[in-house]
């Protein structure tokens, strides 16, 4: 189990329970954190779970793979810190591991 | 304007695999159908998010991809002969006073037929809008999400912003005819075909245009004209000169015109009955991920079942009073000769 914290454009924060072996998407989707639109239901085909890593988590998410940079080009506002939620795998080491939704997942 | 008619016994809205399998339900049935989509070609979502994709839950498919399902459903409904209206948004239905169902598209086509069968999915995938402040002002002046007419573009100062294969075949199209043209990404790496990627980097070589690399932060322009676009590059902030924008990033699922049809919706879905699949209005059948029921599960499984229920109701909707012989493919004669394998 890992916790998560999402924070929104407006800086409201919640914290929510991850379980291995799932996604950051299917862990936002499951507890109806808003922002978290996933419109392909996680088959990294439509950059709507866009999220931002939180400053030194991003080496514990491990960088992004070919197809979510790919992905990444239909998103908006892309930074260093961004990911597709839908790629990255809850593991105990991210216990604790906080993420921004953007304002808009366009 | 004179417009015409094409007079069929079914419109099915979407393309999608729910769509296609319901011309080989109908068609069992001699219902024959016009099919209507918004993609430039069959699949929906299937064809559009993920053709590649391995789908491991189609009954006796252990694994398929979204491109392979599409053409094996083109497969089974070709004995149909059902006629396919592609880059076509169904944008009015209304019923008519002799019972019958007047669709129109955006492209001009107007269909009256005898039932509606509403497999439109997630909705209308439509070009998606980059949440640039101030946007909207410029729409449709100097801010276009796809192009109707090239002759519009003539002369100007474009900026495409994207990376796939719309902005770079637009790129290759215009910059012949455009004042200026500059592509915007990202990034230094296309997805778009690497033949187009090669063309650009010509153009750019020789220096009928610029790539520039970065994201566009905000707009300046005058009564919807666009003068500049700001952009937020990799190595610090710089200012396009454009009097055209063409933002590129991909496609959306939005509900559409589906909302306005008079049809009762539940949270942007359309709620039908398990038996028959028939919304608010009778002769109007809704199937696939775009309908809900108790116990709704959005699988494309489901929504062949649901083709199948629907159109036993669709033929008694055309022929009142008929009664309808519930035949096996595997024994019927009939339906054979239908399928051209008897």
């Amino acid at each position: 189990m890992a916790k998560i914290t999402f924070i929104q454009h407006n800086g409201t924060e919640q914290t929510v329970d991850g379980q291995a072996g799932m996604t950051v998407m299917e862990t936002a989707v499951k507890n109806m954190v808003p922002g978290i639109d996933a419109d392909c239901g996680g088959a990294c085909a439509c950059a709507t779970c866009h999220v931002y890593v939180e400053p030194g988590w991003l080496e514990k998410t491990g960088p992004r793979n070919p197809m979510e940079e790919d992905m990444l080009d239909f998103a908006f506002d892309v930074r260093d810190e961004s990911r597709l939620s839908c790629q990255i795998k809850v593991s105990d080491v991210l216990d604790g591991l906080r993420v921004r939704v953007p304002e808009k997942q366009f | 304007m004179s417009e015409e008619v094409i007079s069929t016994d079914a419109v099915i809205v979407g393309a999608g695999p729910c769509g296609l399998f319901a011309i080989f339900e109908l068609g069992l049935l001699d219902i024959k159908c016009h099919v209507v989509d918004i993609l430039d070609r069959p699949g929906g979502q299937c064809a559009e998010l993920y053709p590649e994709k391995p789908i491991y839950d189609i009954p006796a498919l252990p694994i398929v991809t979204g491109s392979e399902l599409t053409h094996r459903l083109l497969e089974q409904a070709k004995p149909f002969k059902p006629e396919y209206h592609f880059n076509q948004m169904v944008t009015e239905l209304r019923k008519l006073e002799d019972g019958k169902f007047e669709l129109k598209t955006d492209g001009g086509i107007v269909f009256h037929a005898k039932v509606v069968v509403i497999a439109a999915g997630g909705g209308s995938f439509q070009p998606k809008k980059p949440p640039i402040p101030g946007i909207d002002a410029y729409e449709g002046q100097s801010v276009f999400y796809s192009v109707k007419k090239m002759e519009a573009l003539r002369g100007r100062d474009i900026l495409i912003v994207g990376g796939g294969d719309s902005a770079l075949d637009w790129t290759l199209n215009l910059q012949p005819i455009a004042n200026s043209l500059t592509l915007l990404h990202r990034r230094d790496d296309f997805r778009a075909a690497p033949d187009s990627v090669k063309k650009m980097r010509e153009l750019v070589a020789a220096g009928k245009m610029q790539l520039k690399l970065g994201q566009v932060t905000g707009l300046t322009g005058d009564n919807g004209v666009l003068a500049s676009a700001q952009v937020k590059g990799t190595d610090g902030n710089f200012d396009i000169a454009a009097n055209a924008m063409l933002p590129f990033f991909g496609l959306t699922m939005k509900l559409g015109p589906v909302a306005e049809w008079g049809l009762n919706l539940h949270e942007n879905l359309v709620p039908v009955d398990t038996a028959k699949f028939e919304t608010s209005t009778q002769g109007i059948f809704a199937i696939g991920d775009i309908n809900t029921y108790p116990g709704k599960l959005k699988l494309i499984l489901s929504g062949f079942h649901e083709a199948a229920l629907m159109a036993q109701e669709a033929f008694h909707h055309i022929h009142p009073g008929e009664r309808l012989l519930f035949q096996y493919t595997t024994s019927s004669s009939s339906l054979q000769k239908k399928l051209g394998v008897a």
